[in-house]
């Protein structure tokens, strides 16, 4: 592992490096995680006598380890430690966080599971795509409807056809 | 050679054969758009295999895997910007050659390139993968756990700069693992009926590449559009061939070899041969500037390594890239348990995959270069229709497993999550291996201890087993001993100038 394995150093105020506060966020997720992990393995039961290796034991080793790393991981941002965050074709790292985009596709995705069991996805489907598309900051609002309804009853007629996978038509049950 | 035949009877009977053009077509498309590489591509692609035969898509699935790969050069080459780091190396010169006005040739020396490593691999899979399978048969668990373990230190490892985030990965992982009730006690499914046969690998890996890509895009979605350059139909001169035909060989001599090993990747033997051919140019002074070598070489490399990568695969039932990971999972789907017995077992599925992966380089070949500048007008697709489009199809996806809107629910969990990976560079590999071979590795401790009665000694009772925990203890002690030489520089590093201003603009 990295450089917590040595104690830190005191250094003068001023060369403290930038500290990235989100991921202490992180490292105490992984130290909840580990610890569900930990409480969860304590609620299991031994094993049947043909179990020489008990339900329990990978749980605890797992759970242990993710508590470790979340310590570790907050030791190493306290010292400075940044992540590099992925780079790719369409992302600009040089501009902030656009947390509101980011919901906003939450959002889409959350009503999609909600309404899917009652709509059905021909209806949830198109739903999805066109609200995806306007939070992404798209205003061709016609064409990504006309897109959206092409897809979504598409993919359901070629699951339907091509697949001979019916999917749960909901609302539209008999229509389609 | 009997079998081999069979196989290339079997991949090229017509349905066969529309399904390996159907999957170099579909992987390619898909593998060209930005943002998409080749174990995305895969993943988003899986559904659409499920209710073919087994053979079938298994052969589709070469054809993706292939097209996606080619894909994703296209797209490093024409934009600059590689979708995986494979392809960073490509990027490079490939990009400063577009730029020169010679994409054709850049396109046309990664194509042919691509397609001379594919095929000098995938023959080195014909000769070595009975003779490694007959090998593997005689192991035992002791040494499927020793190997096993290998997998997760070297995916671990050897990517990233960070490898403390690579084991949060890695035991991320391994709790997504664990979910379910395997050992006839549901461990970690919060009182949820749904989650007692573990979480589906597909849903995960979906979730993780697509979703978890597409929300990070949108945080910081690119407001300006980037550069591309057009591109005609792709061709190269004689100068081109005479420079090209040995980078291409001595980039398959790279990447197979780094393919195969259960530590590899396509990173190491890209950058290696990138390396290579820079020393034994007759043009240095080109390098930096787009020399063409530059291109052929690690293209080759990448293409030789993802064959290489399959006999780890085949052989062991061990995967070593996400590629290779979600290939894994859609062997797992049509309850073919990938392992030491699959020759044995299925020996005509093996063959047939074998067989289809010389056709569907071939078709790659064939249908791709002339298809050239369409794949580049891809590249222009609008952002947002692009991105809604990815999430579209990984909600499909996740929901064609079992049509249960719960499985949408950990779709977006673990979007999120892959969100959060992307955010605080936790390497994506290392939680995919452990998501598939935890609960096997787990299988295979209690099958060894089984076998001794609880004796925790037969754990190092076979020389392989024993050969492979020396190979752990030097990479380990490799880690710790970079880990111990970095305190020094770290602070100047990481607090650098560069550094501080990414943090304050993010």
């Amino acid at each position: 592992m990295t450089t917590p394995s040595t104690t830190p150093t005191t250094r003068p105020e001023t060369e403290r490096p930038l500290v990235d506060r989100a991921q202490y966020g992180l490292a105490a997720f992984l130290v909840l995680v580990g610890g569900y992990v930990l409480y969860d393995a304590s609620t299991l039961e031994d094993g049947f006598a043909d179990q020489p290796v008990q339900p329990y034991a990978v749980s605890y080793i797992v759970g242990a380890v993710l508590v470790l790393l979340g310590v570790l991981l907050a030791i190493a941002t306290a010292r400075g430690d940044l992540p590099e965050s992925e780079e790719g074709e369409d992302v600009d790292l040089t501009q902030g966080t656009d947390i509101r985009t980011v919901a906003l596709l939450a959002a889409v995705l959350v009503a999609n599971l909600a309404l899917i069991n009652w709509l059905g996805w021909a209806i949830t489907g198109a739903m999805l795509f066109v609200g995806a598309t306007w939070a992404l900051g798209s205003r061709t609002h016609v064409r990504d409807v006309c897109v959206g309804v092409a897809l979504s009853v598409g993919s359901w007629y070629a699951f339907y056809v091509l697949l001979g996978v019916p999917i749960p038509a909901g609302i539209l049950d008999g229509v389609l | 050679m009997d079998l081999l035949l069979e196989g290339f009877q079997q991949a090229l009977t017509p349905t066969n054969l529309l399904f390996a053009c159907v999957g170099v077509i579909l992987g390619t498309a898909v593998g060209v758009l930005p943002g998409i590489g080749p174990a995305m591509t895969l993943a988003l692609l899986l559904p659409v295999t499920y209710s073919v035969g087994p053979d079938s898509a298994i052969i589709m699935f070469a054809g993706v895997y292939y097209g996606g790969m080619y894909g994703g050069s296209t797209t490093s080459i024409l934009l600059n910007t590689p979708g995986e780091s494979s392809s960073v190396v490509t990027a490079i010169e490939g990009n400063k050659m577009a730029k020169k006005g010679r994409a054709a040739q850049a396109l046309a020396t990664a194509a042919i390139g691509s397609f001379v490593a594919g095929t000098i691999g995938t023959v080195l899979l014909w000769i070595l993968t009975p003779r490694v399978s007959d090998l593997v048969v005689k192991l035992g668990a002791p040494s499927y756990f020793a190997l096993m373990l290998l997998a997760f230190i070297a995916v671990t490892t050897a990517l990233g700069r960070s490898r403390l985030r690579g084991f949060i990965a890695l035991f991320l992982g391994l709790t997504i693992g664990l979910v379910g009730t395997q050992t006839g006690q549901p461990r970690l499914t919060l009182g949820e009926a749904k989650l007692a046969d573990g979480i589906d690998i597909v849903v995960v890996a979906v979730a993780i590449f697509a979703v978890g890509e597409a929300l990070w895009v949108a945080a910081h979605l690119r407001r300006k559009p980037l550069e591309i350059i057009p591109v005609g139909q792709p061709w190269m001169g004689r100068e081109d061939w005479r420079r090209s035909w040995k980078p291409w060989l001595r980039g398959t001599a790279w990447g197979f070899p780094f393919g195969a090993l259960p530590a590899g990747g396509a990173e190491v033997p890209t950058f290696m041969s990138y390396l290579t051919e820079k020393k034994l140019s007759k043009h240095p002074e080109e390098f930096g500037k787009g020399a063409i070598e530059g291109v052929a070489g690690p293209e080759a490399a990448n293409n030789a390594s993802a064959a290489g990568t399959l006999l780890p695969l085949l052989t062991l039932g061990l995967p070593t890239t996400a590629t290779a990971a979600i290939m894994l999972s859609a062997l797992t789907s049509y309850g073919i348990q990938p392992g030491p017995l699959l020759l044995d077992n299925e020996p005509g599925l093996v063959w047939a995959l074998l067989a289809s992966l010389v056709i569907a380089n071939t078709l790659l070949l064939v249908i791709n270069l002339p298809l050239a500048p369409l794949w580049a007008k891809l590249l222009r697709i609008p952002r947002p229709q692009l991105y809604a489009g990815i999430l579209f199809f990984a909600c499909l996806g996740a929901y064609s497993v079992n049509f249960q809107a719960f499985d949408l629910a950990l779709l977006l969990a673990f979007g999120v999550l892959g969100l959060a990976m992307r955010r605080f560079g936790i390497p994506v590999l290392p939680l995919i291996v452990a998501v598939i071979l935890g609960p096997k590795m787990e299988m295979q401790l209690t099958e060894a201890l089984a076998i001794s009665s609880g004796d925790v000694s037969t754990l190092w009772s076979e020389p392989v087993a024993v050969a492979v925990y020396v190979v752990i203890g030097v990479l380990l002690a490799a880690v710790a001993i970079n880990g111990l030489r970095r305190p020094t520089p770290a602070p100047t590093a990481s607090g650098g100038p560069v550094d501080d201003k990414e943090l304050v603009e993010r």
